[in-house]
């Protein structure tokens, strides 16, 4: 197969990170769950990258496969993941542990549920920060105190000794983010970072990242089912449905030319300030398809409106990730791409456009 | 916090006053509306053959035919305040607080129920320790393992566990243990562990295992269902995520969470015990406070009824108590007000 | 936490001991000295014959008695095992077979001398009997030992057999109402003289001087109710320890003088008893050689019962004695149709009796078919039979049908039936009393009552078992005597007078002024041989009236512990002689 790199990527070098056909499949009593399958892209350092998705389509599960966080016990995973010049699939669970945390950090999603009930959030920083590093308790609550301030705690040396539940919702994903950063990570994962928030805190926060990005130059990915927060970050965007990439490009192109009709569906979704909620002009029909029972096919066409168009190949071969234009782009769909890009300047953008 | 102790405090006296109440009018009111006279009350602790003369005598003599109120009111102000008790040739003073003496063995009720008190209390505290451990051990290796052999071996023997009543593992541990192979003590031994601490063990632990077996199977499968909610919780993903050991994830961040409700009904478990574990102190023929029940009940003695009742409740209460305030201090959610 | 793979590591290495271990065979090494064991070997003869002193007796009960102390205890085990430490001034003899009926002298020197015509008995104590302090034994000791014992508002639990007999004055009030309190009912001459006046003739005067409450107590010595926490011994024995509710161990009395005691043998030389023990653990102990002897003497619990029985080397070690207990049913005859003799005559016909026998345990732990009230080993017992059901005691139902039609009910009537509802065996009669009258067309309800009330709010309370709408036809009942005579039998059971408006009393049937007639002339009577024959008549008088219904006579399957020497069952209490047994050495 070829390689899917970044648009961006240069590529006679080796990136940051690098997925290679990821599968991650769970064994159940009803069937395999295949939440990842085939997922190919890399990033570099200093650069964002925005995986999109409903939920259930694979999303989480990859940036915690890129973790390590499954093995061999509850999960079947093949594939390459290659973090500078490492290869993390096949490495032993001790190696990947000793990244985790070091190299490679996350913030959760839900900083209520991710954050132990029961420990102050300075002991969780500084457990973080200890468990890579041999230091004192009391160097370690200093650098803990230190992180809350870098991420705008007001009077960290007290906050640090409160419980999370102690702490406001948007304090509580500062602190979270204060913990991913506690061993300096290259590589930075944040899962729905703004999704429990409310608006102006999740400018804040999108803030926040974007100045701690700059700072540590770390690679960073964001996770979310929200295109408005990958516009304010992303500079790829890589858009997944049914635990596949179903389209992947610069942030540019995906939003002023996206090729695949769920992503149209997905900008139609979008929700904007200037708009109310139930005037979503392109709602996506249907619910997100079952990761055990696959359609066949394109795993979309059951929700597609323009799966008529593609001669019934959409329901007997599943369509390939192809370049499309010269920018890197890439779509997996079985209509042709002029006729993708007709729809999409003749009916969808200026739909988009005219509401607003 | 304070305030907080010495509200529940009070709630406390008010439920033992309450149960003290209540106990009394079972054993006193409800058999009068369903006909009997003092006479038939006195009966009971009289001899098989006592004629009316002697039982109303003996009626007199207890009371019974004082109105209800004023016997509850004699039986609590003894409580408080002591009483006098006439034994035939002299009188006695029972300082309070006075639960009486037996209309039976004539013994001061509030000594007899000191001198079981230890009997119950280490048979609660060696179970206890026991069952909380394997448990515990049992039901995070199982949920860590879950559907492995391990497993379902261990959850089918802890069903067995639950279901086998102590009275038919304890008779088969004695029958075994004690007089096919001779290695542990025969049933009704007991020794102060003040007097021999080897002694004490040596005798408790068949009584130990077969109340732990009881407990332990109950445990292993909470401790299993709690394991595998929080080894499901964001909060352990996140502890893996920072690149802890599973050790660590396991015990730090899946057991301590999953642990707090296990030792909140830990110490409501213990605290019932201490009121008497009624079938393995039988089954072992211990002299604890569940035997010295089930044989004032039966024998229909009122004053012990009484005080090992309040015995017991006053245990389950001050267990409540500490609970609570422990949930406050391994929870730092809860806030005592 | 850290220690939990460690505690867990040492359960698994105790059980797994435990598994392997049982799997083999227990080593049971044989007792060198022991006689071959065998199936009622002690029933009527000595089994294990020893005069070997030493050793501790090992004896344990699941439930507490009354008291220890010999003026508050009215347990026929406690009067067994009492003769170990207090002397009365008469017992029976402790002897194997029916010579244990016999009364023999043990404080006095002989028998009751009777004067007055039976209403004045005097006792010679022996000489040289002391007090475990030392303090010579004398006949002020008795008299002062039955005086307390006669105030059953501080000794509750004994038997008001002196308070009724004794000629009392008015103004008596005994010695914890007023220490200085007398009376000319007893008097005590000399030292070694005790006189007792009777209200009314009582030839069985000898059976009253048996009764513990004539162990001498020292009036000092006397604390009430707490006497018992330190009684003081007269016999071989004194008492060491002593724990309420938990049990106590006896040790020789240095003061017991073997001359002057025909009676005791006095083999161990200590025993320990146990209060509250669980009956089935009791009997693995047994069975296992850690006990030797189980105080209540009522015999194994079921869970052990098949397998003493199908064991032969377990067999070997249980005797099956009797009880002079019989459980019975009561007959109304004042509630119709039963108050016509003839539809009672067809209850007695129809009952299958084996099926009563199978309700209490069978053969074994239940006891033999009772044909009549009085039990076999009650002396004057004639063997009769007035209602034969059958020739396999299953029921006669031709018979049973012919007395229905003289009584005018051809096609049978409706009857309630009472019964103690927490009692199996008694609920199982009830069944069985169903099954059978069914067959010539008499339909029983039964209906059960707590125990706790039954004598004394329902089948006790003439109104309720006699009433038009809640009438009781037929009640299980029970009776077991205080001792193995007539009037300890039967007096409380048949005796019309005994029937009290307010309840509580056991007979609930015989109203016969001729049998309380015969009673008054047996009381009376001194002639042991003559008493006798009246009682066995009166046995006989009360059956051809058809209310009561005799079930079994009780029998248990006892096991005599191993390693015990000189035992044998005494029938005057259907138990062990717990005076006689020793340990092997």
């Amino acid at each position: 197969m070829n390689t899917v790199i970044s648009p961006r990527q240069d590529p006679t070098k080796t990136p940051f990170l690098e997925l290679r056909d990821l599968k991650i499949h769970f064994p159940t009593d009803d069937g395999l769950v295949k939440s990842v399958d085939g997922l190919s892209f890399s990033l570099e350092r200093g650069k964002t990258l925005g995986i999109v998705g409903e939920s259930g389509s694979g999303k989480s599960v990859s940036s915690l496969g890129i973790l390590g966080i499954y093995h061999r016990r509850n999960a079947t995973m093949s594939g390459e993941i290659w973090l500078d010049g490492q290869e993390l699939v096949s490495a032993s669970q001790d190696t990947v542990r000793g990244l985790r945390g070091k190299r490679m950090a996350m913030i959760f999603q839900d900083p209520l549920s991710a954050m132990h009930p029961y420990y102050t959030v300075g002991a969780q920083i500084i457990e973080a920060y200890r468990v890579h590093n041999k230091v004192s308790k009391k160097v370690a609550r200093k650098h803990a105190i230190d992180l809350l301030a870098r991420v705008g705690i007001p009077q960290p040396d007290k906050r640090v000794d409160d419980y999370p539940h102690q702490f406001s919702g948007g304090m509580r994903q500062r602190a979270m983010i204060a913990m991913a950063l506690s061993c300096d990570p290259e590589l930075l994962i944040a899962d729905e970072p703004t999704t429990a928030l409310d608006v102006t805190v999740q400018a804040q926060i999108l803030d926040l990242m974007r100045d701690l990005q700059r700072e540590f130059n770390s690679a960073l990915i964001i996770i979310t089912h929200d295109l408005g927060v990958t516009a304010e970050l992303a500079d790829d965007v890589l858009v997944m449905y049914g635990g596949k990439c179903i389209e992947y490009g610069t942030a540019t192109e995906i939003f002023e030319n996206p090729e695949h009709p769920y992503t149209w569906g997905l900008l139609g979704s979008m929700p904007r300030l200037d708009q109310a909620v139930t005037e979503r002009l392109l709602p996506i029909k249907g619910t997100p398809p079952s990761l055990i029972n696959v359609p066949p096919g394109c795993a979309f066409h059951p929700r597609c409106a323009y799966a008529e168009q593609t001669g019934g190949l959409d329901r007997t071969v599943v369509p390939e990730l192809q370049l499309t234009g010269t920018s890197g782009h890439r779509v997996r769909c079985h209509l042709p791409a002029h006729t993708r890009q007709e729809i999409w300047r003749n009916e969808i953008k200026p739909n988009l456009e005219g509401v607003a | 916090m304070v305030t907080y102790i010495i509200r529940r405090t009070l709630g406390a006296l008010l439920i033992l006053f309450v149960v003290s109440l209540a106990t009394f009018l079972i054993f006193f009111g409800l058999p009068r509306l369903a006909g009997a006279t003092p006479e038939t009350f006195a009966a009971r602790y009289v001899g098989k053959t006592a004629d009316a003369q002697t039982q109303q005598m003996y009626a007199e003599k207890l009371g019974f035919y004082d109105p209800l109120y004023e016997q509850y009111g004699r039986w609590i102000g003894a409580v408080f305040t002591g009483t006098e008790y006439d034994y035939g040739t002299g009188v006695e003073q029972c300082e309070a607080p006075c639960f009486g003496y037996s209309f039976r063995t004539n013994q001061p009720v509030w000594e007899d129920l000191l001198d079981r008190l230890p009997v119950t209390g280490s048979l609660a505290l060696g179970a206890s320790i026991i069952w909380l451990l394997t448990g515990v051990a049992v039901g995070v290796l199982s949920a860590l393992r879950r559907g492995s052999f391990f497993d379902r071996a261990a959850m089918t023997g802890a069903l067995a566990g639950v279901s086998l009543p102590p009275y038919f593992t304890g008779l088969m541990f004695l029958y075994f243990f004690s007089y096919k192979m001779g290695v542990t003590a025969p049933g009704a031994s007991y020794t102060p562990f003040a007097d021999d601490p080897a002694e004490w063990a040596y005798n408790l632990i068949l009584p130990w295992i077969t109340l732990a077996l009881l407990n332990a199977a109950a445990y292993a499968r909470f401790t299993r269902a709690g394991m595998l909610d929080t080894m499901g919780e964001d909060f352990v993903r996140t502890a893996r995520a920072k690149g802890l050991t599973e050790g660590v994830v396991v015990t730090k961040h899946g057991l301590r969470a999953a642990l707090t409700p296990i030792i909140t009904i830990f110490g409501m478990d213990v605290g019932l015990l201490l009121g008497g574990a009624i079938l393995t102190e039988s089954t072992f023929s211990l002299k604890g406070l569940g035997y010295f029940a089930i044989d004032a009940i039966g024998k229909q003695d009122f004053p012990q009824i009484m005080g090992v009742t309040m015995f017991a409740a006053f245990f389950v209460v001050v267990a409540n108590l500490i609970v609570d305030l422990l949930y406050a201090v391994v929870d730092p959610r809860v806030r005592l007000s | 936490m850290r220690n939990k793979g460690r505690v867990l590591a040492a359960t698994t290495a105790v059980f797994a001991l435990a598994v392997t271990a049982a799997c083999g065979t227990g080593d049971d090494t044989p007792k060198p000295t022991e006689v071959k064991p065998e199936f009622n070997a002690a029933l009527t003869a000595v089994f294990n014959p020893s005069d070997k002193k030493g050793g501790t007796l090992k004896m344990a009960i699941s439930s507490d008695w009354d008291s220890v102390d010999p003026g508050d205890t009215y347990y026929g085990l406690s009067w067994n095992l009492l003769r170990l430490y207090g002397r009365s001034l008469v017992m029976f003899k402790p002897a194997a077979g029916s010579a244990s009926s016999e009364l023999v002298p043990d404080l006095a020197e002989s028998l009751g001398v009777p004067s007055d015509g039976g209403k004045t008995w005097t006792y010679k104590l022996r000489a040289g009997v002391k007090f475990e302090d030392g303090t010579p034994i004398t006949s002020k000791d008795v008299k002062y030992a039955v005086m307390r014992s006669m105030d059953k508002e501080v000794l509750v639990n004994g038997y008001t057999y002196f308070n009724d007999f004794l000629d009392l004055e008015a103004t008596y009030k005994g010695p914890f109402k007023d220490k200085a309190a007398d009376t000319k009912a007893i008097e005590t001459p000399d030292d070694q003289t005790i006189v007792f006046h009777l209200k009314q003739a009582f030839g069985g005067f000898d059976y009253f001087a048996m009764l513990p409450a004539t162990v001498p107590v020292p009036a000092k010595a006397d604390t009430g109710v707490k006497y018992k926490e330190h009684v003081v011994a007269s016999g071989p024995y004194m008492f060491d320890k002593y724990e309420a509710g938990k049990g106590f161990t006896l040790k020789r009395n240095p003061n017991w003088d073997p001359a002057t005691d025909p009676n005791r043998k006095a083999l161990p030389d200590a025993y320990d008893v146990k209060i509250g023990l669980n009956a089935d653990d009791i009997d693995n102990q047994l069975i296992s050689g850690d006990l030797h002897v189980d105080i209540a003497g009522t015999g194994v619990q079921p869970a052990a019962l098949p397998k003493v029985l199908q064991d032969p080397a377990l067999k070997a070690y249980a005797d099956n004695p009797a009880v002079a207990r019989l459980w019975y049913t009561s007959i109304n005859p004042k509630v119709a149709p039963l108050d016509n003799i003839e539809c009672r005559k067809a209850v007695m016909y129809a009952m299958d009796r084996t099926s009563y026998q199978a309700a209490f345990g069978g053969e074994f732990a239940g006891g033999q078919i009772a044909t009549s009230i009085m039990p076999p080993q009650i002396p004057g017992y004639a063997p009769t039979n007035v209602f034969p059901a059958g020739a396999d005691n299953k029921g006669d139902v031709e018979k049973a049908k012919a007395a229905l039609t003289a009584c005018g009910k051809p096609d049978g009537f409706e009857v309630t039936m009472g019964f103690r509802a927490e009692r199996p065996k008694e609920k199982a009669t009830a069944e069985a009393f169903q099954q059978a009258l069914a067959k010539v067309g008499i339909k029983v309800t039964i209906k059960g009552f707590p125990v706790g009330d039954y004598f004394s709010l329902y089948a006790g309370k003439p109104s309720y078992r006699n009433s038009p709408t809640t009438g009781l036809g037929l009640m299980t009942n029970g009776w077991g005597a205080d001792w193995n005579d007539g009037y300890g039998f039967l007096s409380q059971i048949v005796d019309s007078r005994v029937i009290r408006d307010s309840g509580g009393s056991s007979n609930l049937s015989v109203m016969i002024p001729e049998v309380d007639q015969l009673i008054d002339q047996a009381l009376a009577e001194t002639d042991v041989k003559k008493r006798e024959a009246l009682w066995a008549q009166i046995d006989k008088r009360v059956m051809e009236e058809a209310v009561i219904l005799p079930g079994v006579w009780s029998k248990a399957l006892t096991l005599r512990g191993k390693g015990v020497t000189n035992v044998f069952v005494n029938e005057a209490f259907g138990q062990y002689d717990y005076l006689s047994m020793g340990v092997a050495q």
